[in-house]
């Protein structure tokens, strides 16, 4: 904690839980997705389905999507500007078992045919805890860079991709690997301390049995 | 370093030092982040920007909140406070302040949560005020926030700034606190005093619960930033009058986590409970969420 933990965040109101933190979480997915989204579908538990509207959490996942930053002035019209860009949106309450009380689960399509889920809750402060990627488990809350490494679960991959962040002088401040089924697809959720250079991520990308590498930078 | 710990530790070590908690406070975390001072004040100034910019755009008549259930109230207090009401130019026009940027906040504006988007209005009725009345400078001003900053630390580690886990004494209650500190920085008051005004601001709000209608942040959160200028005010002048509190401040802090943790959950944040439960809150509810 720092003090601009405590005077700060700079944000858009009303709410850091309900506002702030929904504009961090439909960020994530915009980062995960990686191209123009045409299309969100967003379920929300708990709180988040019963006071939406009054927060204006709609405005702000939506907002987030479209990626921007929890203080953009622009997350009061994010609805509006949305109908502009032809991205198309829909809102429904969901129960979702032991899920925190602020969790959404967010579906998007890009214009050239990708689609992520991903489902996190903003767990107060402006913070959040995503926890599901594409139906793999994650943990990170989005305050360290943190590397996302879709791969194959194969032998050795873990090591190499490691191996190249340790020879780059990057410190890992928190690993989990995700793997649903043997020998199947499987994620590294890493967070590090320190900036992480593009090169580093394209050098990551050609490893054997890596399939994607994607950076979502602290927020 | 500093460890965000203990109040008195803190006052402590600004008194060894012969120097202000604020300067403390920001040498010792351009250290922990690895940033250099003058950033890290550049940054700070950039808040009091936008605090500033959020008590301007919250004076605005028609600004209302995304329910509608408020706004407008600002300006009717920043008209009155033109009389000197009952208590004075000085104090109406900082209540103004508050629930402008209360208000603003209700209205998807841009504030600075602190420490958090509820509470948002008392930093700046108090802080803003002092400077854009004439009673301190914006380097004073700047540098007051790493002194509140500093007293939100401590009560974030050792209670809570939370209101789903504290009540609004989390919230509002240590937002008085952070001015109450702050403004005897300000007046020019020893680190001691300003830990003698932040006891006395706890101690006034201790047991203050979060229920706010509908679940927003707005009934009667807006009007709770009014009541914690007030107190953090009062707080300031009894402490730089010499008066001690006869509980340290960072017993005080320790007995609003008790407080907190003795609270039921209705009454933290839920709505289950409170004003958030009677009837009017209830129909303000309905309206809100289009069942009537």
């Amino acid at each position: 904690m720092n003090v601009f933990d405590i005077i700060g965040p700079v944000m858009i109101g009303p709410s850091s839980s309900h506002t702030a933190g929904a504009v961090r979480l439909g960020r994530v997915a915009w980062k995960i997705l990686e191209e123009k989204t045409v299309r969100a579908d967003i379920s929300l538990s708990g709180s988040f389905a019963q006071t939406y509207r009054g927060h204006g959490t709609d405005k702000a996942l939506v907002a987030g999507i479209m990626g921007m930053h929890s203080d953009d002035e622009r997350i009061r019209r994010s609805l509006a500007l949305a109908d502009e860009e032809g991205l198309v949106y829909s809102f429904k309450a969901l129960d979702i078992r032991d899920a925190h009380p602020n969790t959404a689960r967010i579906h998007l399509k890009g214009e050239n045919g990708a689609e992520c889920t991903v489902q996190g809750a903003s767990i107060g402060g402006g913070n959040i805890l995503v926890s599901e990627i594409n139906g793999m488990e994650v943990s990170f809350t989005g305050q360290y860079n943190t590397l996302m490494v879709l791969h194959y679960d194969k032998p050795g991959t873990i090591a190499a991709v490691t191996n190249f962040m340790a020879y780059s002088g990057t410190n890992i401040g928190n690993f989990r690997l995700s793997r649903p089924k043997k020998g199947g697809e499987a994620v590294m959720t890493i967070e590090v301390d320190q900036d992480v250079d593009e090169s580093l991520i394209q050098s990551l990308r050609i490893l054997p049995n890596v399939i994607n590498v994607i950076l979502i930078r602290a927020i | 370093m500093l460890d965000y710990n203990s109040i008195a530790a803190i006052c402590e070590a600004a008194k060894q030092k012969q120097t202000t908690i604020s300067a403390l406070v920001l040498s010792d975390q351009a250290e922990q982040m690895e940033i250099p001072e003058e950033k890290l004040y550049e940054r700070m100034k950039k808040s009091l920007h936008v605090m500033q910019e959020a008590v301007k755009e919250g004076k605005n008549p028609d600004i209302r909140s995304t329910s509608g259930l408020t706004g407008g109230d600002a300006a009717k207090v920043e008209s009155y406070a033109h009389t000197g009401g009952i208590t004075g130019k000085f104090l109406n026009h900082a209540m103004a302040r508050a629930v402008a940027v209360s208000e603003y906040n209700a209205a998807m504006g841009k504030i600075v949560a602190s420490p958090t988007a509820g509470s948002c209005g008392i930093l700046p009725g108090t802080v803003v005020s002092m400077l854009e009345e004439g009673r301190c400078d914006e380097h004073a001003a700047v540098m007051a926030l790493f002194t509140a900053g500093a007293i939100g630390m401590v009560i974030a580690a050792k209670a809570s700034i939370a209101g789903a886990q504290g009540g609004c004494q989390a919230e509002c209650g240590s937002a008085s606190a952070m001015a109450a500190a702050a403004l005897v920085e300000l007046a020019g008051g020893t680190p001691a005093q300003a830990a003698h005004a932040c006891a006395m601001a706890i101690k006034n709000q201790l047991g203050l619960v979060c229920d706010p209608v509908a679940g927003l942040v707005e009934i009667p959160c807006i009007k709770r930033n009014v009541s914690g200028i007030a107190i953090a005010f009062t707080s300031a002048d009894m402490a730089l009058a010499g008066v001690e509190s006869k509980i340290p401040v960072d017993e005080c802090i320790l007995a609003m986590r008790q407080v907190g943790d003795m609270l039921p959950c209705t009454l933290k944040e839920t709505s289950q409970a409170g004003l958030a439960a009677t009837p009017t809150g209830i129909l303000l509810k309905k309206q809100v969420f289009g069942e009537i």
